[in-house]
This record gives C-alpha cells, sequence and structure tokens, in this order.
C-alpha cells in the first residue's frame, strides 16, 4: 500500500487498527438507507390505501395459496399489473397496495415468462384451468409451462388449517376467533353450496366463490385449492365503484 | 488430538464442546420433529437433520480421538480451506447443471418435463439452482477465499480451534437442508430467501460462528492494519447478517411444522425482500467477491494495488450507496413512488463507487500487462472484473424507471444477472481457485495449463452466447407486450410473445452448458493437481525479465 512513510490517516489509525469500530462504522453505513427508506412503509398511511371489498383468504383459498408457494408459481408469474397503458388493457386495473395486504408472502414477482396472475379470477373457467395444469399444452399449444397433473389426484391435506389461520390472526390479519375455530368446516363448505356450513362462510367472507373446482365432488384435491385461489386472485375489488380519485384513495 | 508434538497446543476444549452441545440440542430437536412434525416434509427433514447432527457428533468424537485431520501443523489452518476449495467447484458444477435443465426446460418443454415427476418442474427447480449458484458455489468460495486471506493477511492462525470445521460443514447442512427443501416444496417463496424458518435459524447460527472466526482472526492479527480485501469481507459478513435476519421474520404454523408465514405483508414485505434480495447482489454477491479480488489479483500478478486513497473511498461509498438501491426492483408498483425515486437515484448513483472499484482491480495490473498473455488465470480475473464493470454500468440503466418499465418482467433481467454471475463471480472464483489450488496442495503449478486455456474460452464464449441472447429476447418481449396495431388494438397475444422467445432460449441453454462443460474440465484439472505429480508442468509461462518501475 501506498502513503506508508508519511503519517498515518485518520482512516488508517481508526478503521484500520481496531476490527470492532471497523465493525460498527460498517453497521452504521448499512443502517441509514434501510432506516430512511423501509421504516416510513410501516407508519405511513398512505402506504396502502383502505379499499372496499379486500378480505382475507377464505381457508380453501389460503391453501391453495400455500400449493402456489410450494410448486413456485412465482418464478414465472408476477402479480403486479402496473399502471402502464398496454399492462391495464392486458390484465385489468392497475394493482392497488391494498390487494395484497394480506399476502404473506407477497407474491408480485419478477419475471413474466407466462402471464400476470394478479386479475386472473374469473377470466377463465374451472374447467379450462383445471384442463390447463393438467396439460397446459391442451389448451395453449405453444405454452411452455410445465404439468401440473398430480395436483388433480393429490388429497389436499387441511389438517393444519386452523394453525394457518391462527398465526396470520396472531400477525394483524382480521380473522375472528370463529373464524379460525370453523376453518375446516369452512373449507368444505366452499366446495358445496348446499352443506350447512355455507351460510356462516358466506358471511364470514362477503363474495366467496362456492362450488367444487375440480369437478371431483367426492375429494378435496390440491386442485381445488389451487383453483379456488386462482379464481379469487383480483376479484376482491369491485372496479365499477372504485373511484381512485376519491379523497379516502388520495391518502 | 494433539499427539504429534507439531500440533498446535489447544487452549481449552471449549470449542468442542460448545459445538458438541450444539449437534446435541439439534439432534434432539430434529428427533421430536421427526417424531411429532405435523406435515410429511417437517418428517422427512427431521430424520435428515438428525442424520446430519449425528454425522457432525461423529466428525467432532473424530476430532478429538486422535486422528489429526481436523488440525494441522504450521502456521495456517489450511485444511478446512482445501475442504472448501473442493465445496466450491463441486457446487459450482451442480448449480450449473441445474442451470442448464431448467433452461432446456423452457427451451424444449416436451422433452424435459415429466408428468410423473412434478417435483422436478421449472418452479421448483429454479430455487434450486439460484441458491445452488448463489449460496452453494458462491457462499463456498467466499468462505474458503476469506479464511485464506484473513490469515495470510493477518499472519494469524484462524482463531477458534474446531470453529472453523464447524463453519463449512454447518454451512454444506444449512445447503443440503435447503435443496431438499425445494425438491420437497418446502419454501417461504421468496426469491433468494426461500429456505423455510428452521433452516434459517440454522444458518444464522453457522454464520455467527463464522463472523466469530474471521473477527477472532484478526484480533489475532501480527500485522498493524487489516487489509482492504478484509474490509470487504467483513462488510459481507455483517450484512448478510442483517439482512438475513431481517427478511427471514417469521412465525411457524407449528414448532414442527415446516411452513411459516412473514411478519410483514403486501406492500411492507416487498420492499423488505428487495432491501434483502439486492443487498444480496450487493454484499454477497459484490463486497465478498471484491474482498477476493483485492486480495488474489494483486497477489497474482505481484504488484500493490493500485490506488489505496480509491480503495477507502469506493469501499465506503459503495456501502453507503448499495442499501438503498433495492426498490428499483419494484418500478411501478404499489409501492409509494418516493420510495421509487430514492431507490433509482442511488442505484444511479451506484454506477460510481463500482467502476472505482473495476478501476482498482483493473489498474492493479499496470507494469504486469504481459501477464494477460502469458497467464490464464489472470486473464480470467481480469475479464471477470471487466464483467463486473458491464453488469454495474447495466444494473444503474436498468434501474432507471423508464428503462425499467421496458425491462422488468423480461429476460433482459436474467441476463444482466447471469453478466454479473457468470462473469463477476464464476470467473473471479474459478481464477481464486486456479490460485489456491497449488498453493494449498504445495504444488507447482495446475496440472494443465491447456485446460484452463480451454476452461478460460469456453466460459467466455457461453457467457456471451448466454447474455447476447437474453438481450434480444427480453427486449423482444418487452417491445411486442407494448406493441399496437393500427387500430389501437395490442398487437400480440401473450403466447405470442412466449412463441417468439424459442430460439434465444436454445441459444441461452448452449451458452449455458459451455460454461458448465468449463467447470468440468476444471474439477478434472482439480483432480489431477490434487492427487498427481505436476512437476513437469506449469500453468504460467516463464516470465520474461522486465523493468520495474520506481515507486
Amino acid at each position: 500500500m501506498a502513503d506508508t512513510n508519511t503519517k498515518p490517516t485518520l482512516h488508517q489509525k481508526l478503521f484500520e487498527k481496531n476490527s470492532l469500530i471497523l465493525t460498527l462504522g460498517i453497521i452504521l453505513t448499512v443502517s441509514v438507507g434501510g432506516v430512511i427508506e423501509i421504516a416510513p412503509l410501516f407508519y405511513l398511511n398512505s402506504t396502502i390505501e383502505e379499499v372496499d371489498g379486500v378480505r382475507p383468504y377464505t381457508p380453501l383459498e389460503l391453501m391453495g395459496r400455500q400449493i402456489y408457494l410450494r410448486e413456485g408459481c412465482y418464478n414465472c408469474h408476477s402479480q403486479m399489473i402496473r399502471p402502464l397503458r398496454d399492462e391495464v388493457e392486458r390484465y385489468g386495473h392497475y394493482s392497488l397496495a391494498a390487494e395484497s395486504m394480506y399476502d404473506r408472502p407477497f407474491q408480485w414477482g419478477s419475471k413474466r415468462t407466462g402471464p400476470d396472475l394478479a386479475r386472473v379470477g374469473g377470466r377463465y373457467s374451472d374447467e379450462w384451468h383445471r384442463d390447463h395444469l393438467i396439460n397446459p399444452q391442451s389448451v395453449v399449444p405453444e405454452s411452455i409451462m410445465p404439468p401440473y397433473a398430480f395436483l388433480a389426484d393429490a388429497a389436499l391435506d387441511y389438517s393444519n388449517i386452523q394453525a394457518h389461520l391462527r398465526v396470520n390472526q396472531f400477525l394483524g390479519v382480521p380473522y375472528s376467533d370463529e373464524a379460525v375455530e370453523s376453518a375446516r368446516t369452512d373449507l368444505e363448505a366452499q366446495l358445496d353450496e348446499f352443506s350447512s356450513g355455507y351460510d356462516d362462510l358466506v358471511a364470514r367472507y362477503p363474495g366467496v366463490q362456492v362450488r367444487d373446482f375440480d369437478g371431483n365432488a367426492g375429494e378435496i384435491t390440491e386442485m381445488d385449492a389451487l383453483i379456488a385461489y386462482l379464481q379469487v386472485l383480483g376479484t376482491m375489488v369491485d372496479f365499477s365503484t372504485y373511484e381512485p380519485e376519491a379523497a379516502e384513495n388520495q391518502r | 488430538m494433539s499427539q504429534s508434538n507439531a500440533m498446535p497446543v489447544r487452549s481449552s476444549g471449549l470449542d468442542g464442546m460448545l459445538i458438541g452441545l450444539i449437534c446435541i440440542l439439534g439432534a434432539f430437536w430434529s428427533l421430536m420433529a421427526a417424531a411429532r412434525g405435523v406435515d410429511p416434509q417437517m418428517v422427512a427433514h427431521g430424520w435428515l437433520m438428525l442424520a446430519g447432527f449425528i454425522a457432525g457428533l461423529y466428525m467432532l468424537v473424530n476430532a478429538y480421538s486422535g486422528h489429526g485431520r481436523y488440525e494441522e501443523s504450521g502456521l495456517y489452518h489450511d485444511n478446512v480451506i482445501k475442504a472448501g476449495a473442493i465445496a466450491t467447484i463441486f457446487w459450482a458444477i451442480a448449480g450449473l447443471l441445474v442451470g442448464v435443465v431448467i433452461a432446456l426446460q423452457l427451451a424444449f418443454p416436451d422433452i424435459f418435463y415429466f408428468e410423473q415427476f412434478g417435483f422436478l418442474n421449472f418452479g421448483r427447480l429454479r430455487p434450486l439452482h439460484t441458491s445452488a449458484v448463489i449460496f452453494a458455489f458462491g457462499g463456498n468460495a467466499l468462505i474458503a477465499t476469506s479464511f485464506y486471506v484473513v490469515q495470510r493477511t493477518s499472519r494469524a492462525r484462524l482463531a477458534g480451534g474446531l470453529w472453523p470445521w464447524f463453519v463449512f460443514w454447518g454451512y454444506q447442512f444449512f445447503i443440503l437442508i435447503a435443496a431438499t427443501g425445494y425438491l420437497m416444496g418446502v419454501t417461504q417463496g421468496q426469491e433468494y430467501a426461500e429456505p423455510e424458518w428452521y433452516a434459517d435459524i440454522w444458518l444464522t447460527i453457522v454464520w455467527v460462528a463464522y463472523l466469530g472466526v474471521f473477527m477472532g482472526t484478526l484480533w489475532k492479527r501480527k500485522e498493524p492494519h487489516i487489509y482492504v480485501a478484509n474490509w470487504f469481507f467483513l462488510a459481507f459478513i455483517v450484512t448478510v447478517a442483517v439482512l438475513h435476519l431481517v427478511n427471514n421474520l417469521s412465525i411457524p404454523i407449528n414448532p414442527f411444522g415446516s411452513f411459516s408465514y412473514s411478519v410483514f405483508s403486501g406492500v411492507q414485505n416487498a420492499l423488505t425482500q428487495w432491501w434483502y434480495g439486492h443487498n444480496a447482489v450487493g454484499f454477497f454477491l459484490t463486497a465478498g467477491f471484491l474482498g477476493i479480488m483485492y486480495y488474489f489479483i494483486p497477489k497474482r500478478v505481484e504488484r500493490p494495488v493500485y490506488s489505496y486513497r480509491l480503495s477507502i473511498v469506493h469501499f465506503w461509498t459503495l456501502i453507503f450507496i448499495y442499501i438503498w438501491a433495492g426498490p428499483h426492483h419494484l418500478h411501478y408498483t404499489a409501492l409509494p413512488e418516493w420510495a421509487q425515486t430514492l431507490g433509482m437515484t442511488f442505484s444511479v448513483m451506484l454506477w460510481m463507487p463500482s467502476w472505482g472499484g473495476m478501476i482498482n482491480g483493473l489498474m492493479t495490473l499496470s507494469g504486469a500487462w504481459d501477464k494477460l498473455r502469458t497467464d490464464p488465470v489472470v486473464r480470467m480475473m481480469v475479464v471477470s472484473v471487466a464483467f463486473y464493470g458491464m453488469s454495474t454500468f447495466e444494473g444503474p440503466l436498468m434501474s432507471i424507471r423508464a428503462v425499467n418499465a421496458l425491462s422488468h418482467y423480461t429476460d433482459w433481467t436474467i441476463g444482466h444477472v447471469h453478466s454479473g454471475a457468470l462473469g463477476w463471480v464464476g470467473m473471479i472464483s474459478f481464477g481464486a481457485i486456479y490460485c489456491l489450488v497449488p498453493w494449498l496442495w504445495k504444488k507447482k503449478g495446475m496440472w494443465s495449463r491447456s485446460l484452463i486455456e480451454w476452461h478460460f474460452w469456453l466460459s467466455t464464449l457461453g457467457i456471451l452466447l448466454y447474455i447476447a441472447a437474453m438481450w434480444p429476447s427480453g427486449i423482444t418481449q418487452g417491445l411486442m407486450w407494448r406493441a399496437y396495431n393500427d387500430l389501437g388494438f395490442l398487437e400480440y397475444s401473450f403466447i405470442e410473445t412466449v412463441e417468439a422467445m424459442h430460439p434465444y432460449y436454445v441459444i441461452r441453454a448452449v451458452g449455458g452448458a459451455m460454461y458448465l462443460v468449463g467447470a468440468l474440465l476444471m474439477a478434472y484439472n482439480m483432480f489431477k493437481t490434487i492427487t498427481g505429480d505436476v512437476s513437469e508442468t506449469e500453468d504460467v509461462v516463464t516470465p520474461q525479465p522486465r523493468a520495474i518501475p520506481a515507486e
């Protein structure tokens, strides 16, 4: 190193002689950006506007979301529509912060090897989703998506569903105690519109879609859960009544 | 152990006792998880971890029972670095292989997907690839080289007795848990932070031990000053610890359940994740590897670092500015715009300290440029620094909101990442290992110089094919997404843009395969060097006499 014959600089005396001071200096230096940039998001009201219609996921949708995570769908599909003309025309209204406020983890994604899924709910029929997941090329011949046929045969393991809701409740997702208690019956009720739990389910989760999603009424499969999740994506907010310029959405 | 008198005297058995305690507690928890796990993945991982901790205890007993494989005579503790060099190249090949497989899946989906083997689908293999190359290959390269560098530049033996071995094996164990988890579908669903909560806790323990060994060695140093490479290694270790701890804060559904929920949701989760994700690039893949550059390039070319002053300036500005850059991954999203703007501003500023490092690395060759011709290892490291310069110019460019509107979500990002990962991280690591192997195993040089040449050209051309495919692929797809026809409708359906990617995906797979073949040649060369007699070959042409300029 140069400068060795001159007087030692402050840097040499301070940081290069004391590993603890060097470490502290590093920690302080790297903390500044994180504190200034991230911390405000947790207390600024403007981070997430309150929007009518956004509700926590039903137990079945939450389990479907687990399948979505498990299979790594986020590696190829985003869930974040940017306010750019072509994206809004292709996928629908740009995504609002509130729409992912109960998403743990968020699934905005970083790559679109396949299309954005933020508003895929209601775009296609359950049958289309089932055929597409079993063999994507059967409905989209040029698709490069892998087959997920095994989901149709795999029984959904929802033995821990109450624990899933309870942890979310603890973290601040507004699940009521009854919602946690009846998670199992709610999950089963979402697949059968004639079940006794139907009224409670609809009361707890307004607008919930209730039907047998995989066309196999005998079994609760992973396919049921995943399609239920895909069909709710982006459908919670009614954009025919949403006014982006309204005062309550400008906070 | 210390039967032979050349062995360093162990001051206490505290290291072994603590490691033993960790293994016993770990084995106990694993047994509980195997017995009481609430999901099949947890049960499988319980058994796997139990086996791991028992293997750890076995190694510990072995270390004390006098075989002496874990301690050696001499000033420096080098056996753990030898293991690290081998692990580095092993994981490089594993990670690159998975990369080639997933590249082929995107190019030829009819051939490389199997309906019966859903766990081999792209979604599960892609995290396996990214983690294997970043954390397994890159992480092992960093641990091995940092252990080597901190000893040499401090003139002190690695601190902590058996702790360096704990760091090495503990880290491999983490990789094993993470990798098997991905195949079983155990994931946090956040890019580059996929390992679940128990793997994260284990990594935290290993990382604290790593920091302890590193700082302990610095405290024992006989050199008055801490060498510049060690600043970068220290910044890497400390900052990665902070990032890891904050971004992985989560609550498991059960103490014996393999799934957890992040304490952050939505927007906040997005920003913490990309604060983590971008600084994994900044501190894992940049600061750490700059530490490698600052030792191995000057050492190999036998020239001092170009500018001491520049190294101070670029060190502090680099670590200060990097931390802010994360939000450029979230342009035009639901993240508040002020945060996006801050992220973009600092990303553009980041260009300067990045190039400060590049200039300091390249100009270290002043007076030794002829080595580019004579020494393929120097050439490899210099090309690596050149790729560093290129991708740290490309990064700020892509962080500009208007550019990002086009590039985001496309293969341009993938190309950018790979010019950094294959070019900078990969080649500086290969260069460092080519230096280390003869030094550690006391050989005259590598077994074959021409294999190094082949490795250099295969990997350089492989990278060029890779990024030359991903740029047009990304820009094409971005432009097709936003193309309108004369009637004012979107010109292309999404699937048409996917179809257009096919030729690029084929070229990308070829480039990746070439890079993999280069790494295989390196593994063979290493094997022959370590096991064989290399007295007859040399990896460097004898340098011509040269005039040394006066300082």
